[in-house]
């Protein structure tokens, strides 16, 4: 393998970290500050994803179709909030899990009985369609950088949110002692549904995003979910920063996994049986490491012990 | 007998009951279908040692449902070829002998769950939920890859297992057969709970520390319980192969350790018979749901959802009008 | 209308002579249909069940029970026994997936039942495993990527890249595809089993010698496969069995699978006997194209309404003989079975193209003539 290979797929790792990342942070957010484990995060990555098409499908718009998705994603977040996930907030995680795994089904099939058994059409923008030459000589998709671009800008706009606006000022006095911020006179449960709503809209910009360039079908959202838990688990419940980490580390591991363990077992075995085996190990390799990594840091990279 | 009693003498009867109401109506897909919620009952049951009364909630119990599966898939596949499974220094063969598959199947899966018990312990929370996830996604994708024993394709088994003395391809034998190591579980988890072990270990669930200070250690007391669990959900896993004549890597799938939970929670959590009346609601849900309506996973979603937000005792819970066992 | 009169002609009259046959044994064909309604993958066993409804509609002799499997093994087999024990039917068919069908059908063809694959055909079943009570109506696995091998060596292709999930069926493919293929294989690439992101293997794509890629990946990794590819600019022609390249994932896809070369067993426009009707008549019937899916059960109606005219379901033997001839007009031209029960038929080449303003499959030639599998040999019954 030739350098410039390998840092093409370093390039990929951290690029599909990156959309990772994207689902992630509202996950981590929305744990961090109510402590609720939603299991139905997939399912709005789903709802933007399939707003986006329905609405470029319309339009011919993307930039229309991005909007849509947020608003789509953010409303089914506000709804679900105030109909069901409130009730959630003081149960243990136990409820938490079943509840939203139960609305995972009602959406999956929802969705299903408004669009649909089959997948629909969602395609990149023409302005970015096709490839760009980066420096070196390399080859790139220009959605990808796009994507690239949206997801660092997300991370740095949560960052902002978070340590300079007075919505991020008592989402951090929430997380740490939600008695005190109720009696120092806000809204907790306008706070709740606005962080929820939040979360939800980057889960359906993840979706139109990612959509374009993947299939947008019905239960597209449940490998993404799991690999977004794998992601903030690494990286430590709660905290937006651990996410970025976290799933930068997941989208190498899985990146590089799949193309340099297939040529390390290739090195002493032959090379069917070396594909075979390295091809196994490679699409167990993230969940390996998030073992490893909990099992030397029970709580993640960056997470508080609780 | 109080009222919880009467209702779970009810929910053990259920089964035996309509299984031979089947029998003398000759209607044997019913006690097929008997079989199926018995078998499930017995997989969360064994998850409901270490959730109820240990409060681990492990979506990674699929793990050692699919390792009973493969015990059997495995020891059968080469009973069934005459392939000896080890030709080394000794000759291990295959079997199709009930009793042997079944101490293959709880060995190897209480070895699993000591492995993962040992390194998930440690954690504690969501971290637990989702290192135990993962353990099931290794196996998952472990299974599905390696060619073997029939990656993604599974093993069929063409004739069922035998069992000295019975006839285990005749449904209702094969049912009180199943229905016969249910009841011997449940009797052995109702001895668990009582005993001191079970105690302690209710104990740890509702507050750690004060375990601890009597000089009792909660991580062991969870260990043995994990191990515990994981073992009889490897055997139901391998009944439940004998069944379908069949495994497949879908026995690791996080979906079927979301569906134990669902059980669990379905009949009533952390009670003696709330699993089996889950997994029995589960199974009639399934077979009378899925004629009605192509969309009929929305209402289990509702169903499933109502349950967690206004039953909290489950369905023996709010049966019995109480929300808390008292067994 | 002069079609959809026809259509309902040729059924009445099929459903006249099946019903005079069958009025002389005074018995009717029960059939329990096992396929995927709901959740990912849905759409193929819904046009699986459309064609064959479309094929036995009108028929007197056949009654269908339809099943969702979910797609899952268990939900199948538990299906299976409810079918044969207390709706106890006579033939079962539907399964999609080749993992289900493996579940399923050793233990029904056991019990005496028969049961027609419309689609999945693995290579169990064909060679050790097979059984006389079983008929495959669809394809074995590897017919599609044997056929593509034998194709692109024609055309003189030197070096393919070959990329599958890693599981039984994308092996089987890979293999198919090498059977019949006399370049050299560059790399072989083996992707996780549902994987939506193709950006690392597309640029061992770019960085490959190879001047060709053949793929498989069913379903939504084809769709997301392709959408990536399109944007990478790396311009190595693509072909790949048409399971990737069916109508209903083509909507999905667009543009960017234009140009791609597909092997299929039929295509809408095949020019044989019957097919332009059966595609009218499902359009009239159900508002859409049909597919190669909703094709195969509509052949397996056709099939099941030619035996039920010659034999009673009852008298196992003949029923079965009346099977293995297949006297019907398929919809794919010239169809027979071997002796394993897998079809002989002619897999063609269709090349992905824009009609007007939808993109779809074309014919552009023949890959293999009378293609049937290799597993025959091991096949004893």
């Amino acid at each position: 393998m030739t350098t410039l290979l390998l840092i093409e797929q370093v390039l990929n790792g951290l690029q599909s970290g990156i959309m990772l990342f994207l689902m992630a942070a509202g996950l981590t957010l929305i744990f961090g500050v109510m402590g609720l484990i939603n299991l139905a995060h997939g399912s709005l990555y789903m709802i933007g994803a399939f707003a986006a098409a329905a609405v470029a499908g319309a339009t011919g718009s993307f930039a229309l179709a991005l909007m849509a998705s947020l608003a789509a994603a953010a409303a089914a977040g506000a709804i679900v909030e105030v109909t069901v996930i409130r009730r959630l907030y003081d149960r243990d995680h136990l409820d938490q899990v079943l509840a939203t795994f139960a609305l995972i089904l009602i959406f999956s099939e929802g969705t299903r009985w408004l669009f649909g058994s089959f997948p629909l059409y969602l395609d990149v923008p023409a302005a970015f369609a096709g490839p760009v030459t980066l420096p070196g000589g390399i080859q790139y998709p220009a959605y990808r950088l796009l994507i690239i671009a949206v997801g660092l800008a997300v991370a740095v706009g949560l960052f902002l949110l978070i340590a300079r606006t007075r919505i991020g000022i008592q989402i951090r006095a929430g997380e740490s002692d939600r008695e005190m911020i109720g009696a120092l006179g806000v809204d907790i449960s306008r706070l709740y549904t606005i962080v929820f709503a939040l979360g939800a809209a980057l889960a359906g910009l993840a979706g139109a995003l990612v959509g374009a360039i993947q299939s947008v079908q019905v239960g597209m959202g449940e490998p993404v979910l799991i690999l977004a838990f794998v992601v903030i688990v690494i990286g430590g419940i709660g905290s937006i920063k651990g996410a970025l980490i976290g799933a930068l580390l997941v989208g190498l591991t899985d990146t590089l996994g799949g193309v340099l363990l297939p040529l390390a077992f290739g090195l002493f075995l032959d090379p069917a049986t070396a594909t075979s085996i390295g091809s196994s190990l490679a699409s167990m390799a993230i969940y390996i490491l998030m073992a490893v990594v909990l099992i030397y840091r029970p709580t993640g990279l960056y997470g508080v012990a609780t | 007998m109080n009222r919880e009693g009467l209702i779970n003498a009810s929910v053990y009867l259920a089964l035996p009951v309509l299984a031979l109401a089947a029998l003398a109506l000759d209607e044997p897909f019913t006690i097929t279908l008997a079989t199926r919620a018995a078998i499930l009952a017995l997989a969360a049951v064994g998850l409901n040692l270490a959730l109820g009364l240990g409060g681990l909630v492990s979506l990674g119990h699929a793990v050692f449902f699919g390792l009973g599966g493969y015990a059997m898939g495995i020891l059968a596949s080469h009973a069934q070829s005459y392939a000896p499974l080890y030709d080394g220094w000794f000759v291990v063969e295959g079997t199709k002998s009930m009793p042997v598959i079944w101490l293959v199947a709880v060995l190897s899966s209480a070895l699993a769950a000591l492995i993962i018990g040992l390194l998930s312990l440690r954690t504690s929370g969501v971290y637990f939920i989702m290192i135990t996830l993962a353990f099931g996604q290794m196996f998952y994708y472990f299974s599905i890859s390696w060619p073997a024993y029939g990656g993604e394709d599974g093993l069929s088994i063409y004739v069922r297992n035998s069992f000295p003395g019975l006839n285990t391809l005749d449904p209702i034998q094969f049912f009180a057969l199943v229905f016969a190591l249910l009841s011997l579980v449940l009797w052995g988890m109702g001895r668990i709970a009582r005993a001191p072990f079970g105690l302690a270990l209710s104990a740890a669930r509702q507050n750690a520390a004060r375990v601890e200070t009597v000089g009792l250690e909660p991580f062991r007391l969870r260990l043995v319980a994990f191990v515990i669990s994981g073992a009889v959900t490897g055997l139901a896993g391998a009944l439940f192969a004998d069944l379908n004549r069949f495994v497949s890597p879908t026995m690791f799938s996080w979906q079927m350790s979301g569906e134990f939970i669902v059980f669990v929670v379905l009949g009533g959590i952390g009670r003696l018979f709330g699993p089996v009346a889950g997994a029995c609601l589960f199974v009639l849900l399934e077979h009378t749901l899925s004629g009605v309506s192509e969309f009929w996973l929305v209402y289990v979603g509702a169903i499933l959802l109502l349950v967690v937000l206004f039953a909290r005792g489950g369905l023996i819970g709010s049966l019995a009008g109480r929300e808390v066992a008292d067994d | 209308m002069r079609i959809r009169n026809m259509m309902a002609l040729a059924v009445c009259m099929a459903a006249a002579a099946t019903a005079g046959l069958a009025d002389g044994h005074g018995g009717k064909i029960k059939v329990g249909m096992i396929t995927t309604l709901s959740g990912g993958g849905a759409g193929l066993g819904i046009d699986v069940r459309d064609g064959f409804l479309l094929a036995t509609k009108g028929s007197d002799v056949i009654e269908t029970v339809i099943e969702d499997d979910q797609r899952k093994p268990d939900i199948a087999v538990g299906l299976a026994d409810k079918l044969i024990q207390s709706e106890k039917v006579d033939v079962l068919t539907g399964i999609i997936w080749s993992n289900l069908a493996m579940a399923v059908v050793p233990s029904a063809t056991a019990q005496g039942k028969f049961y027609l694959s419309p689609n999945a055909g693995p290579s169990a079943l064909a060679g050790r495993g097979c059984s006389p009570n079983y008929f495959n109506v669809s394809w074995q696995n590897d017919a599609f990527s044997e056929a593509a091998g034998a194709y692109l060596s024609n055309e003189g292709v030197g070096k393919v890249f070959l990329m599958a999930p890693n599981y039984p069926a994308g092996q089987d493919m890979m293999a198919g595809f090498k059977r019949f293929f006399k370049g050299e294989v560059t790399d072989e690439v083996y992707t996780q089993l549902g994987q939506t992101d193709y950006a690392a293997e597309i640029a061992q794509i770019r960085a490959s010698d190879a001047d060709q890629v053949y793929f498989f990946l069913p379903g939504g990794m084809g769709i997301s496969f392709m959408k990536q590819y399109a944007g990478s600019g790396v311009d190595k022609p693509v072909a790949g069995p048409a399971f990737s390249f069916d109508q209903g994932i083509l909507g999905a896809i667009g543009e960017a699978a234009l140009g791609v070369k597909n092997t299929a067993h039929w295509s809408k426009d095949l020019d044989v006997p019957g097919n332009a009707d059966f595609v009218a008549a499902f359009q009239a019937e159900y508002g859409r194209l049909p597919s190669l899916y909703a094709a195969q059960g509509y052949d397996t109606g056709l099939l099941l309404l030619s035996a039920a005219a010659k034999a009673e379901v009852s008298d196992a033997d003949a029923f079965r003989a009346a099977l293995k001839e297949a006297e019907f007009q398929s919809v794919r031209g010239d169809f027979a079975f071997a002796d394993n029960h897998h079809p002989i038929q002619t897999i063609y080449m269709r090349e992905v193209v824009k009609e007007g303003d939808v993109v779809t499959n074309k014919m552009i030639g023949v890959a293999a003539t009378d293609h049937t599998d290799v597993y025959g040999a091991d096949c004893k019954m």
